[in-house]
């Protein structure tokens, strides 16, 4: 990259430059990377240096009840609102691309809001209406917020799937006699499927690590792991959270590896077409 | 599909490809649907309830309904008539005890504190004992009966919408007379806090760009090789638990922490400093939080920059750095724009990251919000900051949209 004639400033400024952003990388992965090795600590203290390896956080992780309780319900609520998520958006998505209308803009724009809208609007206002008609405390109350806070990573991905789309596909299978219904399934689907399980996943990432709206809207029988962190953390942050911590990390680098697997064959597929 | 031939070239063509055109938008249009139904139930109305409170004010008339109606027509000049103080008796009498005059007074009380013992213990003393007129015991029991401001701020909320809320949510409120004015003791909690938060965001906002514009730049102009495999350590904190990153900071920046072991190795400081649970471990955790969302904008606009220009500004002697400034950073504006915008707006509804970093004199307006719904139980006040932030995220949501084109290019994908 850099000439063998460039200039000592030309040089500075280049190894600066380099220096500048691997402490700003740094910087990104650092804290994720530092909190790992605490949790193996055999000490009850979260700090370096380490006193000894245990595995004894993870076993008061997977013995305690209010945490394996909270992690069974995040095993409940984030897939639920994951599939509702992914059943509504990739629809929507499809009549989206496929149609035009006056205020489409308008409400492309709403669809997307609630990623926008901050968060605790969102809690109060559907604790404020779900309350009196006994859908706060429930599980079908958090997951439809949930589902409704995901909706807009699915309808996203999915248009943006879809732009390279040739609807030739479709009309050919109808020609050949499918069914709307069956044409759907079995060409318009497998084709846009990576855009909906990258939309589903992030929608899935998004109810996983979601703590603000179920402060409001969970009894304490639909605590979820982030809502327990953020009581733990807030009390007495212990080796515990460092655990639980761990744990969420490796699930989002399964998260992102898979993602990064559905982008690189989507995009093989996309340059085989191309040829 | 049955009908001959002859008998469907009898409708002009225009017609039948209008209805064609008809059935395939309620095809399509019927996928949308479903969709916009359930935001309507689960995000719409929900909202639109909430802001709804923010200028409702039913507690009085239900209260008082008796003399609601006896001061509807009053001037407000003078003491109201005899009628309307036989009304206050007969309706403090009914509601003794009950939650609706409860209600009544906690909602005066916000407005003109000492209301609400003044009625409650009012009540507590009926039925009045003596002969004399309604007017003369209520006075005779405590003067602020006699006082005008008293009755005027009862007719004052008689009506059910009110713009109390709002107002204080913007430190104003109405005088005695109705007219709106600052606060008196030079209130100006709220103000402060809105310029809290439009400062921190913006703090955060320069911070993410002074370290994702150079990262972005270097991940756009390296190979795809390389660069896909630095992009990871952007997504990787990305796509990690905020909860889990906070926990990290605080275990990074606490007294005894791994930043503080550096500075004091490095000779910078003496004694471990304070960096968390004040506005330093805020702004370093919502930064870390929030540049990916810069880096990703700024990256894909840099990605479609042509280092060509460059080259052809420097081969015409244009020195390097002024090459840089004149020729490629103008086309970058419109990634810093998107991305500064999303990361300011994200910061403004911030709630978690202030909660559990910072000290009290650190949160912001969403920690309001939760304050007086959890803790206060005062929906008025809640709504009315929410109508507030909610508007001032709008703005700049719109503002953001017309920028970026179409809303599909504002999802964090790459």
């Amino acid at each position: 990259m850099l000439p063998p004639y460039a200039s000592l400033p030309e040089k500075l400024w280049y190894y600066g430059f380099r220096v500048f952003c691997g402490l700003v990388l740094l910087f990104l992965v650092l804290p994720v990377l530092v909190i790992i090795p605490l949790s193996f600590n055999s000490d009850s203290i979260l700090m370096y240096p380490m006193s000894g390896f245990s595995l004894r956080w993870y076993e008061e992780f997977f013995y305690s009840e209010v945490w394996t309780h909270a992690l069974k319900n995040s095993l409940i609520v984030s897939p639920f609102a994951t599939l509702l998520a992914m059943a509504l958006g990739t629809p929507a998505a499809i009549g989206l691309t496929r149609i035009d209308f006056p205020g489409k803009a308008l409400l492309m724009a709403v669809l997307i809001s609630p990623m926008v809208v901050p968060v605790v609007i969102v809690g109060v206002a559907t604790y404020l209406v779900f309350a009196p008609i006994g859908l706060s405390g429930s599980y079908l109350g958090l997951i439809m917020v949930h589902a409704a806070l995901g909706v807009p990573f699915v309808v996203t991905t999915v248009c943006a799937t879809l732009q390279g789309f040739d609807y030739n596909l479709v009309r050919a299978a109808t020609s050949l006699g499918a069914s709307p219904l069956t044409a759907f399934f079995r060409v318009t689907l497998p084709l846009v499927a990576p855009g909906v399980i990258s939309g589903g996943l992030f929608a899935f990432g998004t109810s996983f690590d979601e703590v603000v709206v179920t402060l409001f809207l969970a009894g304490p029988q639909q605590t979820t792991l982030p809502r327990q962190m953020f009581a733990g953390i807030r009390e007495n942050i212990s080796p515990t959270i460092a655990a639980v911590a761990t744990i969420l990390t490796v699930i989002s680098v399964l998260m992102l590896l898979t993602l990064e697997w559905l982008r690189g064959r989507n995009e093989r597929l996309r340059t085989a077409v191309a040829e | 599909m049955s009908e001959p031939i002859a008998e469907t070239a009898a409708v002009p063509l225009k017609r039948l490809l209008q209805r064609a055109e008809r059935m395939k938008k309620l095809r399509y249009g019927a996928l949308i649907a479903p969709l916009a139904v359930f935001l309507l139930l689960t995000f719409l109305w929900p909202i639109a309830a909430l802001l709804l409170k923010s200028v409702d004010n039913p507690e009085v008339a239900a209260a008082l309904p008796q003399t609601v109606h006896q001061l509807s027509g009053w001037p407000g000049k003078e003491l109201p008539h005899e009628g309307a103080y036989a009304a206050l008796v007969s309706d403090l009498s009914l509601g003794k005890g009950s939650k609706t005059l409860a209600e009544a007074a906690k909602r005066l009380n916000m407005e003109e504190p000492g209301l609400r013992s003044l009625l409650m213990n009012t009540a507590r003393k009926l039925p009045l004992a003596s002969d004399a007129g309604p007017r003369e015991s209520l006075v005779a029991m405590d003067e602020r009966w006699g006082e005008l401001c008293t009755w005027q701020l009862i007719a004052r909320n008689a009506s059910q919408k009110t713009d109390y809320y709002l107002l204080a949510a913007l430190d104003l409120t109405r005088d005695a007379s109705g007219e709106i004015s600052r606060g008196e003791q030079g209130d100006s909690v709220f103000t402060e806090i809105f310029g809290r938060t439009i400062w921190m965001s913006f703090v955060v906002t320069v911070y993410c760009l002074l370290l994702g514009f150079p990262l972005a730049y270097l991940l756009a102009s390296l190979s795809k090789r390389s660069s896909n495999l630095l992009m990871v350590f952007v997504l990787l904190p990305f796509w990690t638990s905020i909860l889990v990153r906070v926990a990290a900071w605080i275990v990074l920046l606490q007294q005894g922490g791994l930043i503080n072991h550096v500075l004091i190795a490095l000779g910078i400081t003496d004694e471990p400093l304070q960096l968390v649970f004040n506005r330093v471990g805020v702004y370093v955790a919502m930064v870390h939080i929030l540049l990916p969302f810069m880096v990703l904008p700024l990256y894909s606009v840099m990605k479609g920059i042509s280092p060509t220009y460059m080259r052809a500004a420097m081969s015409l002697g244009c020195p390097p750095f002024k090459s840089f400034w004149k020729v490629y950073f103008p086309m970058t504006v419109p990634g810093i724009a998107a991305g500064g915008l999303l990361v300011f707006i994200l910061s403004m509804g911030y709630y978690i990251t202030p909660a559990l970093l910072g000290s009290p004199k650190e949160q912001m307006v969403s920690y309001f919000v939760a304050f007086y719904t959890n803790e206060t139980t005062n929906w008025g006040m809640a709504a009315a900051l929410s109508a507030l932030l909610l508007a001032a995220t709008l703005l700049l949501y719109v503002v953001y949209n017309r920028l970026v084109g179409s809303a599909t290019n504002g999802a964090p994908q790459r």
